[in-house]
């Protein structure tokens, strides 16, 4: 059996000391190896970013593809392979500027991949400029003015457009991230983690202590995730950050509605020649 | 060359129906086709419509043989105006004796308008009403009118009209067959037949055949190369990509997308083909603007990838319904940094079926991107052709590692440095073979190379490289029609083909060589191929002359004149001639 130490690959982290990721990381590592996986038997697919340089010191298959993209390569595998557990990685960049579009529309289709964005609400390796989730008025190099528009929503957005969980955690908060990662993760279908991550460089310096004193848990709250109503107005939360499971419900997913699916994923289909005396038939 | 007179080895018959959108004459015009090819005829369609859904003008437009026929003639001989429009668009395309069937609840025709040609009145409105034949099935009335006129089997036709709604039931099979058999009746009796100048005779009956347009043999090359996926945005004219394999998706087995977007229709085929399955994408121009990124990903993380363009008009929307070959030079260059992709470009539906089998096969032995391209006049004109055998398909899934190799591998390197600059891969899922395939420039395990590291940039850029050897020792060759030696060589790339063959049928001393595929060129093949010839013209259906431009880049080899038609139509057989006569 996997530990999470099988999930490190050899190459050193090049995150800043003391950056939010590490966490991440940490209760990733742990909660995969907790739920039994192997490291072949995931695939983790990464933007351009902070988060996708990680790519190179997360040991699953990886796919470090281009910015805004990675939910529709990592549909693309979850259709040719749906016993992969695929995890999808962005930030808040390109999970909801960029990639925007994609993440509506896999909300939709509810295909059985997590998305983990790294929420630092800010462009931190691009140095720093306002994203879709900064707070109005934020005066960054791209804004120097103060930013005009207000705030992305990512789990407003992704309950809107049907996710079917949704989820909030805390970069430092690892042990119950970890929690809340094994439960996206076998959760079956689209799953959200907007995950704070405070950027030691970019973010306010005192980032950290701001999370800690805002951050409360959902579960010692008593909420329970099962009303999408309440779901939205927790997740617009702004003086306290609720963190846990905000919305969860079972629907089929995309690839359990295929039927070329029913009996083996495509990927363990025979490549043969395919018999086509049905569809010639149309053309005659 | 202004009638079918010369011709005279190879008579053709071209019919043309035009009307408003929505008036069903595609239906009616492809039915009386198929009935065509089942009594042993050829034939070669092309459909006119606008970028509408209702109204405008839309026209199909059939050529007719005794032997195979692959194009569109521009002589028309039979015309059917349902309105104003087709009839003033359609009359100059007629030959002098060449006869029209008009819709007289619709419009009148002055006689000094016909300048001596015959035309009878066809009031389908009416006729339907007389016959008691619901509106929906007045388009079938012209099929019977029309195999009155030229005394073809009335029950060949039958066959084709109750195939064509056997899936719409018992009842709308009937009442087509009425309007069949109820055109044919009035044609007899009040259109004159024996007067008419032109029939066509049942050779043999003919079960053998299909009527495909190029995406439809795309797409059956598709399913018998063991395609298992494929994702796409709906775009004229390669929309019927998407619509074939949806449809056939349940009993096929592929999985088939509709993506939120061009950009995710690429990524997500990139994303199941790195998982491990065959895949593809389709697109017009425009779409594959979208997908350009995606483009430079498969190369980057050499993913195989086959992406079908069918190309139409530009730049921009263009001529949506129209036809144009003007995007090669885009897809043979576009993508940012320089890795190696393979065009092919298949000139019938034949040639689509044969080169889409090839372009997985390259795709996966190579782990490039391969286009398949194609334009709106192949993509969605029928030939009739011989079913495609399936004992030519070959299956090349390329250097895939099985799990007892990656056992005995201890550090799994997928990019490994080879002197054929193709890695072995693994398959997402097997033990022992995770790795990164990477965006980034990577080493050989895939991991992002940081600082500067030449020697692995190099590395990595020169084993990409290196595959261009083995790949244009793989492609399939150029292809010379015609006499061998002659004053005059055509050369052309996709769907100029058909056209150009049906001229060299008519020109003395004029040869053409087709080239299958037009990226990249081997220098070597290309002189050797183009050895002797006296005077060499490019024929494109682009403004430029594209390929002539690469001829030149990648061969240093300069075409002596272009011949170039950009107005968004192909070429017809009859213009080839005429032009080609002029550079004597």
């Amino acid at each position: 059996m996997a530990t999470e130490k099988d999930f490190i690959t050899k190459i050193t982290p090049t995150w800043c000391v003391g950056c939010g990721n590490f966490g991440i990381w940490t209760a990733l590592r742990q909660a995969l190896a907790e739920l039994g996986l192997e490291p072949h038997q995931a695939v983790m697919v990464f933007d351009i970013g902070c988060n996708g340089n990680g790519a190179n010191w997360h040991g699953t298959y990886g796919f470090h593809g281009l910015h805004g993209r990675p939910l529709p390569i990592a549909c693309g595998v979850k259709m040719a392979n749906h016993e992969l557990k695929v995890i999808a990685v962005s930030g808040d960049g390109g999970g909801y500027g960029e990639g925007g579009n994609h993440f509506i529309h896999t909300c939709r289709g509810n295909q059985d991949i997590t998305y983990i964005i790294y929420n630092n609400h800010r462009y931190s390796l691009t140095t720093g400029q306002a994203s879709p989730t900064s707070e109005h008025g934020a005066k960054t190099k791209s804004t120097p003015a103060g930013l005009i528009e207000y705030p992305f929503n990512g789990p407003q957005v992704a309950l809107t457009c049907g996710a079917t969980f949704v989820a909030q955690g805390s970069a430092d908060e690892v042990v119950h991230l970890k929690e809340l990662l094994k439960k996206a993760v076998s959760h079956p279908g689209f799953s959200l983690i907007d995950i704070l991550q405070p950027c030691v460089i970019y973010n306010d310096k005192d980032i950290r202590q701001q999370y800690k004193q805002k951050v409360y848990k959902l579960e010692e709250a008593g909420y329970q995730p099962n009303d999408k109503m309440a779901a939205y107005q927790k997740a617009g939360e702004t003086e306290k950050l609720p963190i846990g499971v905000l919305y969860e419900e079972i629907r089929p997913t995309y690839e359990n509605q295929l039927p070329q699916l029913a009996k083996a994923p495509l990927v363990k289909q025979p490549v043969a020649v395919g018999d086509i005396s049905e569809f010639l038939r149309e053309f005659k | 060359m202004k009638n079918t007179q010369d011709f005279k080895n190879n008579k053709v018959f071209t019919w043309k129906i035009g009307g408003a959108a929505g008036g069903g004459q595609q239906v009616a015009g492809l039915i009386f086709t198929k009935a065509c090819v089942h009594g042993g005829l050829f034939t070669f369609d092309s459909s006119e419509y606008p970028s509408r859904i209702r109204g405008g003008l839309v026209a199909y437009r059939v050529s007719i043989s005794e032997k195979p026929v692959l194009a569109i003639y521009k002589d028309t001989q039979l015309l059917i105006a349902l309105n104003r429009e087709a009839f003033d668009y359609c009359l100059p395309d007629m030959t002098p004796d060449g006869v029209i069937l008009y819709d007289r609840g619709k419009f009148e025709i002055k006689p000094e308008e016909l300048k001596g040609k015959k035309a009878y009145p066809l009031p389908l409105e009416k006729l339907a009403q007389d016959a008691g034949i619901k509106p929906l099935a007045a388009n079938i009335i012209i099929t019977g009118a029309a195999a009155a006129l030229l005394d073809y089997d009335l029950e060949i036709l039958k066959e084709a009209i109750k195939d064509t709604f056997a899936a719409k039931g018992q009842e709308a099979a009937e009442m087509n067959l009425q309007a069949a058999d109820f055109g044919y009746q009035y044609a007899k009796t009040n259109l004159l037949p024996d007067e008419f100048p032109y029939n066509l005779k049942v050779l043999k009956k003919n079960n053998d055949s299909i009527i495909a347009t190029a995406n439809d043999a795309i797409c059956l090359g598709a399913v018998a190369s063991g395609c298992k996926f494929m994702a796409a945005y709906p775009m004229t004219p390669a929309s019927s990509i998407l619509h074939n394999l949806a449809a056939w998706a349940e009993k096929s087995g592929l999985v088939v997308k509709h993506a939120e977007d061009e950009i995710a229709g690429i990524q997500m085929a990139i994303g199941a083909g790195f998982a491990g399955v065959r895949a593809m994408t389709a697109t017009s121009g425009g779409g594959f603007a979208l997908m350009v990124e995606g483009l430079s990903l498969a190369g980057m993380t050499e993913v195989p990838l086959v992406i079908v363009e069918a190309q139409r008009p530009g730049p921009a929307t263009g001529l949506p319904t129209w036809t144009e070959q003007g995007d090669l030079s885009f897809v043979a260059h576009a993508g940012h940094g320089e890795f190696n992709r393979v065009v092919l470009a298949p000139g019938d539906p034949p040639e689509a079926f044969a080169l889409t089998a090839r372009a997985f096969n390259l795709a996966e032995k190579w782990q490039i991107p391969v286009f398949i391209l194609v334009d709106k006049y192949i993509a969605e004109g029928h030939q009739s052709m011989p079913e495609p055998d399936l004992k030519d398909i070959k299956i090349d899934r390329g250097e895939v590692l099985t799990d007892e190799q990656l056992a005995k591998i201890k550090d799994f390197k997928r990019y490994l440095v080879t002197k054929s600059g193709v890695s072995p891969r693994s398959i997402p899922g097997q033990p022992g073979g995770a790795y990164l395939a990477n965006s980034d420039e990577h080493d050989e395990f895939g991991y992002s190379i940081e600082g500067f590291t030449p020697e692995i940039r190099n590395a990595m850029v020169e084993k990409r490289a290196a595959k261009l050897k083995g790949i244009l020792a793989d492609l399939p060759g150029p292809e010379l029609f015609g006499p061998k030696t002659a004053e005059i060589t055509l050369i052309g790339w996709g769907s100029v083909k058909g056209p150009v063959l049906e001229a060299l049928k008519a020109l003395d001393g004029v040869n053409y060589l087709h080239v299958p595929a037009p990226w990249p060129l081997s220098k070597e093949i290309m002189e050797k191929s183009l050895k002797g010839v006296k005077k060499l013209v490019c024929i494109e259906n682009n403004q430029v002359g594209q390929f002539a431009n690469i001829l030149s880049e990648l061969c240093g080899i300069a075409v002596d004149e272009r011949l170039t038609k950009y107005n968004g139509a192909q070429f017809f057989p009859e213009e080839v001639v005429e032009l080609v006569n002029k550079l004597k």
